[in-house]
């Protein structure tokens, strides 16, 4: 393969720094300042997992951090990470009040972080565990849905243990986020917070394969399934296992867990999809150095689901966008990697069952661009895993809950985070693990009763 | 361009801004520096027998990321030679014949002292004397300052004896640690000074660090009362000079000090009575640049308002502020929500639902954010007939103009509470409601 420029470890660090680096202490003030302590705040409101915003802000400003951060982490444990990679413009920052008289928002997110990373820098632990009431919660995956269900078990009591195939625990927070916005050590940093407070984390096991499902069953009173999703969904075309075809996840991956410089980029780079990792792989690929990054996209700019802010940065990457246009074949050199990829125009019919307008190819419209790598960010599959657990309900291969409770049609299990939703945001997932929690202390409250009762 | 000029006793002086006694004033290069930016006039700092200051000295009040909303000091009168004072105030007078020069003096309760310092002063060539009779700290330990400005008898006397000497006007500063200023203005005004100056700082603790548990400031892990100023005084004090201007044994002229940093707040003293107005923080805040925007906003204001000179804004409103028996118990204001501008941060609704008078009700907000699609519009709503027209809302509302509070004509003539009384004591069966709304007169 063609390796791009090669870019000095320096320049490599430079391209890779915070996007969103922290507040210092004046900022941080100057920043909580402009918050007007709204009443029934509308950025609570807007979080999923409805931290006290205004609370916290004002304890920042009354020089109680570490107040600050209990408020922020007794409602979400992830509170550091959430507070780096949020879509804050769509959540809390967007439902700021301040944005209706046109000004900015408060900066909610930064400011989150500044509080978090103040217990974080010098080990406060601030949440406490509860008394141990003698129950034991089994965890399956430690991304951000299982230890936000983990944390919330522990303050209510219960012995929790993670299960995760990879060797270190936080899931795509560690694994996923593009690296300018959070490197792998502070989501594994964070995740020793969590331990701290008591949570087993098991890794390097995959259940199925190193303990059986029914040995689980056995030993823990429920079980809590936070295993996100599988692999990038394949292209279904021709030279879609040439070297030099990648997936978006392992590329991401990659940034997270290798030195930069380690890392094969093209010259040219073509990045399949429209979504918010779509963007992260073709920032990464500039950032690593990449002459050319192409996005191609077989909606127009209206129908792709990026956030505006992400669409920015890779505009302001100089990422160039190929719009309504899709991939119909990857053509391979004489040396059998990815030398070319061949595209297709389409046009836009009727709204399909997503809503969009579905894209149509136009015959006679291929054209091809040159590059050494492709990359697909698809969107992922479902886990197969799922269908070994008796008497799940899936739908189009998500784990159906009952809403208020996050269990499942097998009332030993409960679930949350992408495997629930199909794949949203970390506070999200967040926000399920606390339900589930919830969920799981009702169920097992109320049938401890039923006995009782009996 | 309106006339900025002031008459003061007699002296005039190019622009009513002088600087207060002060670090600022401490030299002949700032008194200059200062003229030199636009300031009409300076009160030298205090001179006396030297004395030693302490590090530090100065400690202050922020407000979120304001700073120094409020300054406090334990630094004391000049501590320079008496003659190189002196000497000073005669070559800035030389330079600068047009602007005001104040000589603040404090000295020991001795007639002859006084009478020393008085000729002194006049030598120079200042155009004015000040009686430093307000510092509260240190000096007052020392027998001068507040100890002399908190006893009326004192404040007369020795006033008595600075004029006995003085051939040009004096000032008493008088003192706000007092139960009555009024009452320590008439004192002055009988022992014969030609006008006051008030406020001089208030006793005061800035504050405690919370780790060392030493105030601030701080001097060796200890520290001492001093005198608090800036902007935060700045309505006390036009309460006291307010209450100075209406004192029918007072009558002289006043020079307003007190938390005045601009245009605006100038304008207010003068409304209230002030003639000339002393600067002190600000300036240590900012420099003397500041005057720059004192004198274009006031002249711009004078001309908006179509006045030709400044001395008409002297004493204007001192008529509007009155007892409150005296305030029309009919007039009645209501609290109006403009829903365009409101931003629904529903402080409003909750400043009035735990603070005032439950008047304002608001929804539950709904869970919303963005991806669902625009957040729907929030805004509280007056509940009129609870609404008591305090101006709560209006006050803690963040938009300009949002919450306005509009005057509702009641039907009901005027009726205070001193007519009420009066009405009340003359036609004892009379009920309380029936006067308010067929109005005293009928009561007769």
């Amino acid at each position: 393969m063609h390796t791009g420029p090669k870019l000095t470890p320096e320049q490599l660090e430079e391209n890779f720094s915070d996007i969103n680096p922290p507040l210092t202490p004046s900022l941080a003030l100057e920043a909580a300042s402009r918050c007007l302590f709204c009443y029934d705040a509308p950025c609570i409101k807007a979080c999923p997992t409805e931290i006290n915003i205004p609370q916290f802000i004002r304890q920042i400003i009354t020089n109680n951090l570490t107040g600050s951060a209990r408020t922020i982490l007794s409602a979400n444990v992830l509170g550091h990470s959430c507070g780096r990679v949020c879509p804050t413009s769509v959540l809390c920052e967007g439902a700021c009040v301040l944005n209706a008289e046109g000004k900015k928002p408060v900066e909610i997110g930064r400011l989150q972080r500044h509080a978090v990373d103040h217990v974080l820098d010098r080990g406060i632990q601030v949440l406490k565990a509860g008394a141990a009431n003698g129950r034991r919660i089994a965890l399956l995956g430690a991304g951000p849905a299982s230890l936000a269900c983990a944390a919330e078990l522990r303050r209510l009591g219960y012995a929790t243990v993670i299960f995760d195939a990879k060797p270190h625990p936080g899931g795509l927070n560690t694994y996923g986020i593009a690296a300018y916005k959070m490197r792998a050590a502070d989501a594994v940093r964070e995740t020793e917070m969590i331990r701290a407070l008591g949570v087993e984390i098991r890794s390097e096991i995959a259940i199925g394969r190193d303990i059986p499902i029914d040995q689980l069953e056995r030993d823990y009173d429920a079980i809590f399934i936070g295993i996100g999703l599988g692999e990038t969904e394949d292209l279904g075309i021709e030279g879609e296992r040439l070297a030099g075809c990648r997936d978006a996840l392992s590329f991401i991956e990659e940034t997270k867990t290798r030195s930069f410089d380690e890392l094969p980029v093209g010259r040219r780079i073509a990045v399949i999809g429209g979504g918010n990792t779509a963007i992260d792989v073709a920032t990464a690929a500039r950032r690593l150095g990449a002459e050319e990054v192409y996005m191609i996209y077989r909606r127009s700019r209206e129908e792709m689901s990026a956030f505006d802010y992400e669409y920015e940065l890779a505009k302001a990457d100089a990422v160039s966008f190929i719009w309504q246009a899709a991939p119909v074949r990857v053509i391979a050199g004489a040396d059998a990697k990815v030398q070319a990829l061949e595209c297709i125009r389409t046009q836009l019919g009727p709204p399909d069952a997503s809503g969009r307008r579905s894209p149509q190819p136009i015959p006679g419209s291929e054209f091809c661009l040159e590059v050494e790598m492709v990359v697909k960010a698809l969107g992922q599959k479902k886990l197969e895993f799922l269908k070994s657990i008796a008497g799940l309900k899936l739908e189009r291969g998500r784990v159906q809950v009952n809403a208020g409770t996050m269990q499942t049609a097998n009332p030993k299990y409960f679930a949350g985070g992408d495997c629930v939703n199909g794949g949203g945001e970390v506070v999200d997932a967040v926000a399920h693990g606390k339900r589930a929690a919830q969920g799981i202390h009702a169920t097992l409250e109320s049938r401890q009763k039923g006995v009782a009762h009996a | 361009m309106p006339d900025l000029s002031i008459d003061f006793c007699g002296v005039r002086s190019p622009n009513p801004f002088w600087l207060a006694s002060g670090p600022p004033t401490n030299t002949a290069y700032q008194v200059m520096k200062a003229f030199d930016a636009g300031w009409g006039g300076a009160v030298w700092k205090t001179i006396g027998d030297p004395i030693i200051n302490t590090a530090s000295r100065y400690g202050s009040i922020d407000y979120k990321h304001e700073r120094m909303i409020g300054l406090n000091n334990i630094e004391l009168i000049s501590d320079r030679p008496i003659e190189t004072n002196f000497r000073e105030i005669a070559e800035v007078k030389k330079r600068f014949p047009k602007h005001t020069l104040v000589a603040s003096l404090m000295v020991e309760s001795k007639r002859e002292t006084w009478h020393e310092f008085v000729r002194r002063a006049q030598d120079s060539g200042a155009d004015l004397i000040e009686l430093n009779f307000g510092c509260p700290h240190g000096m007052s330990e020392r027998g001068m300052g507040a100890a002399v400005g908190q006893v009326p008898e004192y404040t007369t006397m020795i006033t008595t004896w600075v004029k006995e000497a003085a051939r040009i006007p004096v000032i008493v500063k008088l003192t706000p640690n007092v139960t009555d200023i009024a009452h320590m203005a008439a004192a002055a005004r009988q022992g014969g000074a030609d006008a006051v100056s008030l406020v001089n700082t208030f006793n005061s603790i800035v504050g405690i660090d919370l780790d060392s548990f030493a105030p601030r400031p701080n001097v060796g892990g200890y520290g001492s009362h001093g005198g608090y100023c800036g902007p935060s005084v700045k309505p006390i004090a036009l309460h006291m000079v307010s209450s100075v201007a209406k004192h029918p044994k007072v009558a002289i002229p006043i020079s307003g000090i007190g938390g005045i940093a601009n245009w605006q707040d100038a304008v207010e003293f003068m409304l209230l009575g002030a003639t000339s107005l002393q600067v002190c923080t600000a300036a240590m805040h900012y420099g003397f640049r500041i005057v720059e925007d004192m004198i274009d906003g006031l002249a711009q204001y004078l001309e908006e308002k179509g006045f030709s000179s400044a001395m008409e804004l002297v004493g204007k409103s001192v008529d509007r502020i009155r007892d409150w028996g005296d305030l029309d118990l009919n007039y009645k204001v209501l609290a109006r929500i403009d829903p365009e501008l409101c931003i629904g941060c529903n402080l409003c609704y909750i400043a009035c639902e735990d603070g005032a008078h439950q008047s304002i009700t608001a929804a539950e907000r709904p869970r919303a954010d963005l991806r669902d699609g625009e957040i729907a519009k929030h805004v509280p709503r007056i509940l009129e007939d609870e609404c008591v027209g305090c101006n709560l809302c209006a006050l803690v509302c963040p938009v300009p103009g949002c919450i306005i509070m509009e005057q509702i004509d009641s039907g009901r003539p005027v009726v205070s509470w001193r007519q009420l009384q009066e009405a009340r004591g003359k036609s004892p069966g009379c009920s309380m409601e029936d006067l308010l709304t067929r109005g005293t007169a009928a009561g007769d």
